[in-house]
């Protein structure tokens, strides 16, 4: 089992299909022009010494390049995020030495200086002529070779290395795709970092159904819109901080609909999507199937989806119970299990609040020099909070390090944030604990007012305290005009947090 | 007769089809292709041998093939003339839930 099977089965059955477009520049390859490429490539790597297979640039066609080629020469392929301080990088790398690195051409010198690192700039790297005609033999069939490190933000300490092993990536893509699914039309337009688990997934989930990936290196709204429809893309990714700018372009454009008519499907993840920004887009892509998508590193990708059919029912259901299914991440994938557990452990019943535990082929929950952190069963302690209604609907709640512990209780802050998010006014809510001297932590928030919208902070503490116990009224309310994310649209709480704590 | 591990690649004896194992009992299982037994990927092409006529169904690349107990699961990574199956019995095409795209 290795990840170059994915890849030899592409080039078997459709050799000759574009498979990756580099959305900036217009260069290309097919699978069969890939395929070649990393069994040359595999041979340099080889032939290097190196025991890691280093990335650090933007998406480009040295993504999936170097993703197969470390496959085939059975190295742990590792990209790094190329937003990071020199430092911070410089101290990364060195964590994976002896590294074969391809980088940005400036940085080559710089980088390939530092002990046992073989730099290469990404042009050189997928330059034909920068490279011996030696081919790779075959790849190893060991499932349990890592095929992936993946560096975690590390929100606090040290960054962890996520480690995916063969049979988690594999195993996620043959239960969740099915092989040659796509027609020659269809394009998928990924604009995810590279260093990100969704990146991954979305150069092998592409190269198994055969779709042409169309490759945006740096997400502006303006450039997503231009190559979705200069390449009539069928089906793409973002994160909830995309689609808001994409509805916003949208808006500005001035159009009813998006213009826009070959996108088929719109998947959605990685946070939490406000139900504003949904609705709109919904009205923007009126005949495009959406998709919400819940996942980690750890899991290798999407173990939850709220397909489209669920997007449809649920919103014009008259149920309550079923519309606020809108904004669950819907059930787990074949092969997946998830439960809720109490702090002790103890399995919840439906509608309990705890911790999201997953277990499945394609969980692996393993870090570089710490072993998996699975328990004996196989479980895999997520470390973020939700709830599961009766049909096994998911809904989450933020991260379990969230949770504001308040004279005792426990309380969560997506359960206050959705209910701030009702006001009419309100467009984003963030709420966080701060420190308190009498009750240990204090709830405290930030709202952001919809455009041309004001809020009355009184009268917003009043609706709060009439659906919720006292305890969960934030004693501060404090109005941004927007919250902070980082670039894959994750809501920074230590921010908001840090900012709501000074005195 | 060989032990199936999930992951394993396996070629036929007997026509160009290879597979890989998705899931399989454990203990012997006598898995053949054309009704040849089938051999490890890294094993020398066997010389001659045919395809025998009650088992020249085929196999296509990216289906999944299944016991009727359900307790073994192969992927075709390539396509062959001959047809799968464990003790003589052939395997069943099984069919695939399609899901929504999410990446």
């Amino acid at each position: 089992m290795n990840v170059m099977m994915l890849l030899e089965m592409a080039n078997a059955a459709f050799p000759e299909r574009a498979a990756f477009t580099d959305g900036s520049s217009g260069e290309s390859f097919t699978y069969a022009e890939l395929f070649e490429a990393a069994r040359h490539r595999a041979a340099s790597v080889r032939a290097s010494g190196a025991n890691r297979l280093v990335k650090l640039d933007v998406s480009n066609l040295a993504t999936p390049l170097s993703l197969f080629t470390s496959a085939w020469a059975g190295v742990p392929f590792v990209p790094l995020n190329y937003r990071l301080t020199d430092a911070e990088i410089e101290a990364l790398l060195k964590r994976v030495t002896p590294a074969y690195l391809v980088t940005q051409a400036d940085r080559v010198k710089t980088l390939g200086s530092v002990d046992q690192v073989n730099a290469i700039a990404c042009a050189d790297f997928l330059d034909p002529s920068q490279h011996s005609e030696a081919v790779a033999g075959e790849w190893s069939m060991d499932p349990d070779e890592v095929a992936v490190l993946l560096f975690t933000s590390g929100t606090t300490g040290e960054p962890k290395a996520a480690v995916l092993r063969h049979k988690h990536l594999v195993s996620y893509i043959l239960s969740s795709v099915e092989f040659a699914s796509a027609s020659e039309e269809e394009a998928s337009l990924v604009c995810v970092p590279p260093y990100h688990i969704a990146g991954i997934a979305a150069v092998m989930s592409s190269v198994y159904s055969g779709r042409h990936v169309i490759q945006l290196p740096n997400f502006t709204a303006v450039e997503w819109v231009r190559l979705a429809r200069q390449h009539k893309v069928t089906s793409a990714f973002v994160v909830p901080t995309m689609l808001a700018r994409i509805v916003e372009l949208l808006e500005a454009e001035g159009s009813a609909t998006a213009d826009m008519p070959h996108l088929n499907s719109l998947a959605y993840g990685g946070g939490k999507m406000p139900l504003s920004v949904i609705e709109k887009a919904m009205k923007f892509f009126p005949n495009t199937d959406f998709s919400n998508a819940y996942g980690l590193t750890e899991t290798s990708s999407t173990i939850c989806v709220l397909g489209p059919e669920e997007h449809r029912e649920t919103a014009v259901s008259s149920d309550p119970l079923i519309r606020r299914r809108l904004v669950s991440v819907g059930r787990a994938l074949p092969g997946v299990e998830i439960e809720i557990r109490d702090d002790e452990g103890k399995l919840l019943e439906a509608g309990g609040r705890g911790e999201i535990y997953v277990r499945g082929e394609q969980v692996s929950g393993e870090y570089e020099g710490r072993g998996a952190v699975t328990d004996a069963d196989g479980w895999f302690p997520t470390r973020d909070a939700g709830s599961m209604d009766e049909e096994g609907y998911l809904f989450l709640e933020g991260r379990a390090d969230d949770v504001i512990v308040r004279g005792g209780e426990n309380l969560s802050p997506g359960e206050i944030e959705d209910v701030m998010l009702t006001h009419a006014g309100v467009a984003d809510a963030a709420v966080v604990g701060i420190p308190d001297e009498q009750w240990g932590e204090a709830v405290a928030a930030v709202v952001v007012a919809k455009p041309g919208a004001s809020i009355d902070i009184e009268a917003l503490k009043t609706m709060i305290n009439q659906q919720l116990r006292s305890s969960r009224v934030p004693a501060v309310i404090a109005l941004w005009p927007e919250l902070p994310y980082n670039e894959t649209g994750k809501l920074l709480r230590r921010v908001v947090k840090a900012e709501l704590s000074k005195p | 007769m060989a032990e199936l591990k999930t992951g394993g690649r396996f070629k036929s004896a007997v026509c160009t089809a290879e597979i890989m194992v998705v899931s399989a009992p454990a203990g012997d299982v006598d898995l053949t292709c054309g009704g040849v037994a089938m051999l490890d990927s890294a094993a020398d092409a066997a010389d001659g041998g045919e395809i025998h006529p009650d088992h020249a169904v085929g196999v296509a690349i990216g289906k999944r093939y299944i016991n009727e107990e359900e307790t073994l699961e192969v992927l075709c990574v390539k396509n062959g003339d001959g047809g799968l199956a464990v003790a003589g019995q052939l395997l069943l095409q099984k069919d695939t839930k399609k899901l929504p795209k999410t990446d």
